[in-house]
């Protein structure tokens, strides 16, 4: 086996010969193929990336009628189970995806910055229906315009509200930016705003 | 043309005091001078033919540009005749304030607390004179005319 190193570290102990190369396959192929298919190389950020993906924990912060569609897109008709993130979350420690479904107002601001706050790194945050993400037609003094005024968002889901195809497309795109993040990513510490 | 006894009382009883009056499709209107407020509508609510003893309602508009700016609105009813009167008052920019009516019906409490989140104007004797909707730290009444549409608070985010 002098041709490759990898063979080499796959001499069988008791007989000292070398394994086989599973059939069809060449020394220069890529290790996972040579060792049978039996292992996986990756690295360790892809794999934690991969399983957080898939398993997001929602915090349902719902306040006002996109709570219907929010129900609708959660229940077994658009089933958000399909694609992992069905588990709601009741206590923020528990729960990795805020979920802010409806009009955020001044006066629920800081509870909506203190849920945030609350809830353990990494988290990620799905701005659900218009206004959510910039405020809506409720352009007035009592409505806060866009809640990434006050929290980072990850994801924007516009519609009044959105159909659950919508909320499925940009949960399938969190995945995406989930799946594309570094270590270096997080922690990303408290929100912005301390005072309200 | 204005038939209304409640009227016709009040004028008897205020002369001074009632501006103007209207009785527009059944609807009686008086329009008073803010400062015998408190003593219109004791006389209202106590006065034997008349027994306003309902406050039914407590507003306010803001006609900018017009002088006095503020009008504080009164809906009384009586449930004794079933008969309903409104009650507008004037109040100026300059001087923001009007007497309460929290002594004669406790149920004015939250709807002059409203008047002031919204408008701005004060109402002297009241118990607990401050905002009830909005938060303490909201910088003006935006339901005034002249509230920029699109001001931010300060106290939310970053970003405005």
């Amino acid at each position: 086996m002098e041709e490759g190193g990898i063979g080499m570290g796959l001499a069988d102990r008791k007989g000292g010969a070398s394994l086989e190369l599973p059939q069809g396959a060449r020394v220069s192929d890529d290790p996972e193929r040579l060792l049978g298919g039996s292992v996986i190389l990756t690295r360790l950020e892809s794999v934690v990336n991969w399983a957080r993906k898939y398993s997001f924990f929602l915090y349902p912060f719902v306040t006002a009628c996109c709570g219907m569609e929010f129900m609708s897109v959660a229940g077994p008709k658009y089933d958000l189970d399909r694609f992992g993130a069905a588990l709601p979350r009741f206590s923020p420690r528990q729960a990795d995806l805020l979920m802010v479904v409806g009009t955020i107002s001044h006066k629920q601001a800081p509870i909506l910055v203190k849920v945030y706050n609350q809830m353990t790194e990494p988290k990620w945050v799905f701005a659900f229906g218009v206004c959510a993400v910039s405020g809506g037609f409720y352009d007035n003094y009592a409505t806060v315009q866009g809640i990434d005024t006050l929290i980072p968002v990850d994801v924007y889901v516009p519609g009044c509200p959105p159909r659950p195809e919508m909320v499925i497309d940009g949960l399938l795109k969190l995945q995406e930016k989930v799946a594309a993040e570094k270590w270096s990513d997080w922690p990303r510490g408290a929100a912005p705003v301390s005072r309200c | 043309m204005d038939a209304s006894v409640t009227l016709k009382k009040l004028r008897d009883r205020f002369p001074a005091s009632i501006l103007e009056t209207h009785s527009y499709r059944g609807d009686d209107t008086a329009v008073v001078k803010k400062e015998d407020i408190l003593d219109i509508c004791k006389f209202l609510r106590d006065d034997e033919g008349l027994l306003y003893n309902f406050m039914m309602d407590l507003t306010a508009v803001d006609y900018l540009g017009r002088e006095p700016r503020f009008e504080v609105v009164y809906h009384l009813y009586s449930l004794k005749f079933n008969r309903r009167i409104r009650i507008k008052a004037g109040v100026a920019e300059s001087d923001c304030s009007i007497d309460s009516v929290v002594p004669l019906w406790v149920g004015a409490n939250w709807f002059e607390r409203e008047v002031f989140d919204m408008y701005g104007i004060t109402f002297n004797g009241h118990p607990e004179m401050r905002r009830i909707l909005l938060y303490d730290e909201f910088e003006g009444h935006p339901l005034r005319k002249d509230y920029p549409l699109k001001k931010r608070q300060p106290l939310i985010g970053p970003i405005n």
